[in-house]
């Protein structure tokens, strides 16, 4: 009948590498149809998405200053799915660091940066193990989906922001929904002058060289990707697979909440709701087309940087919504997500 | 004229030949058996019938006339039905809409409408099942009626029943076999695959034996017995296996006692199995698959815990260890299924390496060059074609297999736990494996050998025990170990 069948085999290595790319020139070919209808010219448009912004050292930096927190979500992210977590809660945790790191930041006026910041960073990361902690939990003991249950969370701490920012936090003179300011010392330094990239890049650098070690190189991370790979299997070898899940269930939780508390360090100094632009969602997208490669992820979030940067650009440049950055973006991920497909099937002639 | 009529099939799948000149008539009215051991042929051929292969040759006839089934949706038109291990039921659909799924000529579905139909259906053929249950709620025997029913629903005259009993308790297995008995009286024909002998005397009326991939013969029920089925479906050629010159069976260091043990399902599965290992033997355990062989290796790999019983080894409790336990105390775990146990996504070394990370890790970093270094070891005593950072997933059945023992008895266990070693394997390969396992038993090692694959249990074997039903059925020297007797223990008679 079918001339055609597919066979489960493993794509050949240059197929691998050509997969991302091919990923990027497609997605590109499909929002092209975006552009027209927003009454714009393709061409003109991918130019200012992507060379636009890096044609000028302030704009460049500015990318690199969206990317830290998709650099860490993303991180976050990969390490929960080499595991086979699937955490979709960073955006959660995010806010969980971020609520940490405000709270120290504000609360101790009198220490300086060399005290204030490691006790932010620790607060942070540990803020988001322990909203993490519920769904792992959860999941470990009694088998509960962690989809369900990680994307729940969000919600959750969503209200309890709210709640913080309506009424613990409120300023009583201006009303805003917003918290104090953080004391200066509790700032990250900036690493340019005149730019906003601030030190918590070289953290989230830090961190991709970090994990990058942790999954490649130690008995940790090994156990990861074989309970990832197949929790059967790494059961048989004698692998604590539930205990490997849950040190990975957690881990993700406080690198995505040191992403909330570099956005506080470095950006905004004080908590709001608009804090995180579903960073921890984009996160996903960073880790997916990244290949679950910490350095692959970088690049990618790095690259989902750029876009939204750009989508800015393109829409003062040409006069198109800035939701378009976020079409070229799910169209990226949807079709990054059906080549991967490719990466493990072949489709052979009968 | 016969209802069906399968000439001169032939099938292959590779190097092996499935089904070899296959003739096979059905009656109508008659359930008629299709017996022999796990890869004879018995499910190819049936699958050839419905349409999920094409033979290589050979024709196929419904009521005498040649008809060409290339799908299922062939099969279920020319009135054939098929009723197979697995169920193809939705669990989130009623049993209604389960029976009609597929088969409704509307675009619209009226819950009531169906149900009545069903209602109706359920009545005329005798099988009772509530229609607007959802199928999930329904136990394993209740699913299968479902099963009868969708293909009685489709205007089925012929029905296929791949091993029905395999999943039932032994009530379920009675009311089945009544409510078989009564629809052939309405006309319906049965093909009934089975390896147990007691079952095809109890149902059948016509019993054709294959034995790789022939057909050994097709007897009536009224001129056989028991035991020249089982001859039929076992017996065999044996001089082509070596048997071992007597050797010296050292004392004993392995303990199991009285294990019992459910199923992923929570069936009993495991029924009081004990037995003793020595040092420097091989005790095989023979057996038809699905009879407590699979449950009886997690739970000596420390995959399952008990119910009740207990495992020692040289005075060490191993009955609730976990599986690295069990390693660190000797034991040689290596999995039933060679997917299952390893991990394809990683390399040959890692794959290697997983039992002894701790050795291998120095500062909180591993050791990738003692790794690799390791693993080029274990690939050249075991020869596997392969190199160390190769994915698993690419190399060959054997050679999987090959990494599968290497990782086992490199550490020279005391003890090992071998589960279906040659399972899928070719030539080369199974001698090789069976080779080292010979070895580990001459270097003192006391080895449990788990074997649906008759010849290779008793060509191995110092001492034979057969499972069936979870159940440990006579331990016998191989010296008096026969095929033909172990035949009978297998298919449950005596």
């Amino acid at each position: 009948m079918f001339k055609y069948k597919i066979v489960r085999a493993s794509a050949p290595v240059w197929m691998r590498t050509l997969i991302p790319i091919v990923a990027i020139l497609l997605s590109f070919l499909i929002t092209s149809i975006f552009v027209i209808i927003a009454g714009a010219n393709p061409l003109a448009a991918f130019y200012n998405f992507l060379i636009v912004p890096l044609s000028s050292q302030s704009s460049a930096l500015e990318v690199l200053v969206k990317s830290t927190p998709l650099i860490l979500t993303g991180i976050a992210v990969t390490f929960a799915f080499t595991a086979g977590y699937f955490n979709i809660g960073a955006e959660g945790q995010l806010y969980a660091g971020a609520i940490a790191a405000v709270w120290i930041g504000i609360n101790f006026p009198q220490l300086p940066s060399i005290a204030i910041l490691p006790m932010m960073i620790v607060g942070g990361f540990l803020a988001g193990v322990l909203w993490a902690l519920i769904p792992a939990l959860l999941k470990v003991y009694l088998k509960i989906d962690e989809v369900v249950t990680t994307l729940l969370m969000n919600s959750i701490i969503m209200y309890f922001v709210s709640y913080l920012l309506n009424d613990y936090w409120r300023n009583p003179q201006s009303g805003y929904p917003q918290s104090p300011d953080i004391s200066a010392a509790a700032h990250f330094v900036r690493l340019i002058p005149k730019s906003r990239l601030h030190l918590g890049f070289i953290m989230a650098l830090l961190v991709v060289v970090i994990v990058y070690f942790l999954i490649k190189r130690t008995p940790l991370g090994l156990r990861m990707r074989a309970s990832g790979a197949n929790a059967a299997g790494a059961r048989f070898a004698g692998i604590n697979v539930s205990r490997t899940m849950l040190t990975a269930a957690l881990v993700t939780g406080g690198i995505a909440g040191l992403a909330g508390m570099g956005e506080i360090a470095g950006i905004h100094f004080h908590l709001i709701e608009a804090l995180s632009s579903s960073y921890g969602y984009t996160g996903i997208i960073a880790a997916t087309l990244g290949g679950l490669h910490p350095l692959g992820v970088a690049l990618a979030a790095v690259f989902i940087g750029l876009i939204s940067t750009g989508s800015q650009t393109v829409s003062l440049a040409l006069g198109v919504p800035v939701y378009l950055g976020d079409i070229v973006q799910a169209t990226l991920l949807l079709v990054t997500l059906g080549m991967l497909l490719l990466q493990n099937y072949r489709i052979e002639r009968r | 004229m016969y209802a069906i009529e399968m000439v001169g099939i032939n099938k292959h799948f590779g190097n092996l030949q499935a089904n070899k000149d296959i003739h096979f008539s059905l009656q109508s009215g008659e359930i008629h058996a299709l017996l022999g051991e796990n890869g004879a042929g018995k499910t190819t051929l049936m699958r050839i019938l419905y349409g999920l292969y094409r033979p290589d040759s050979g024709e196929i006839l419904v009521n005498g006339q040649k008809t060409s089934i290339l799908s299922p949706k062939d099969a279920i038109q020319a009135g054939i039905g098929m009723v197979t291990q697995h169920f193809t039921l939705v669990p989130t659909l009623t049993v209604a809409e389960n029976v009609v799924l597929g088969y409704t000529h509307s675009q619209l579905v009226s819950q009531k409408d169906i149900e009545a139909k069903v209602k109706a259906a359920s009545e005329k053929f005798g099988i009772h099942v509530d229609p607007s249950v959802m199928v999930k709620y329904l136990s394993v025997g209740e699913r299968q009626r479902v099963e009868i029913l969708k293909a009685l629903y489709r205007n089925a005259k012929v029905l296929i029943m791949d091993e029905p009993t395999a999943v039932l308790v032994p009530q379920e297995v009675d009311a089945l076999f009544e409510s078989l008995l009564k629809l052939v009286k309405t006309g319906l024909s049965v093909i009934f695959i089975s390896h147990k002998l007691n079952e095809v005397m109890a149902v059948c009326d016509q019993i054709t034996v294959l034995r790789d991939g022939q057909v050994t013969g097709t007897v009536k029920k009224s001129a056989t017995t028991q035991v020249d089925l089982a001859k039929m479906m076992v017996g065999r050629d044996t001089s082509g296996i070596s048997r071992q010159i007597e050797h010296k069976i050292g004392k004993p260091i392995y303990e199991v006692k009285d294990l019992n043990a459910l199923s992923n399902q929570g069936l009993k599965t495991l029924k009081g199995v004990s037995f003793t290992l020595h040092r420097g033997e091989i005790l095989g355990i023979a057996g038809v698959s699905g009879n407590g062989q699979s449950e009886l290796t997690k739970v000596l790999t420390g995959l399952l815990i008990p119910t009740s019983g207990s495992v020692f080894m040289d005075g060490q409790d191993l009955t609730h260890a976990s599986p690295s336990t069990i390693t660190k105390a000797g034991v040689g775990r290596t999995p039933e299924d060679r997917h299952e146990g390893m991990i394809g996504d990683l390399t040959v070394a890692e794959n290697l390496a997983m039992e002894d990370l701790d050795k291998y890790t120095h500062n909180g970093f591993l050791d990738q060059k003692a790794i690799v270094k390791d693993a080029e070891k274990k690939i050249a005593d075991f020869q596997i074609k392969a190199s160390p950072t190769d994915a698993l997933r690419k190399l060959s059945g054997g050679n999987i297999q090959k990494v599968v023992m290497a990782r086992a008895l490199s550490r020279n266990p005391k003890v090992v736990i071998a589960s279906q070693p040659t399972r899928g394997l070719d030539v080369g390969a199974t001698e090789y494996i069976r080779k080292k396992l010979l070895e580990e038993r001459n270097r003192g090692a006391a080895v449990l050998l788990l074997s649906e694959d008759l010849d290779e249990v008793l060509a191995l074997s110092d001492r034979i025990a057969v499972i069936y039903e979870g159940c440990i059925r006579g331990i016998l020297p191989v010296s008096e170990a026969t095929a033909e007797k172990l035949g009978l223990l297998m298919a449950g008679t005596c």
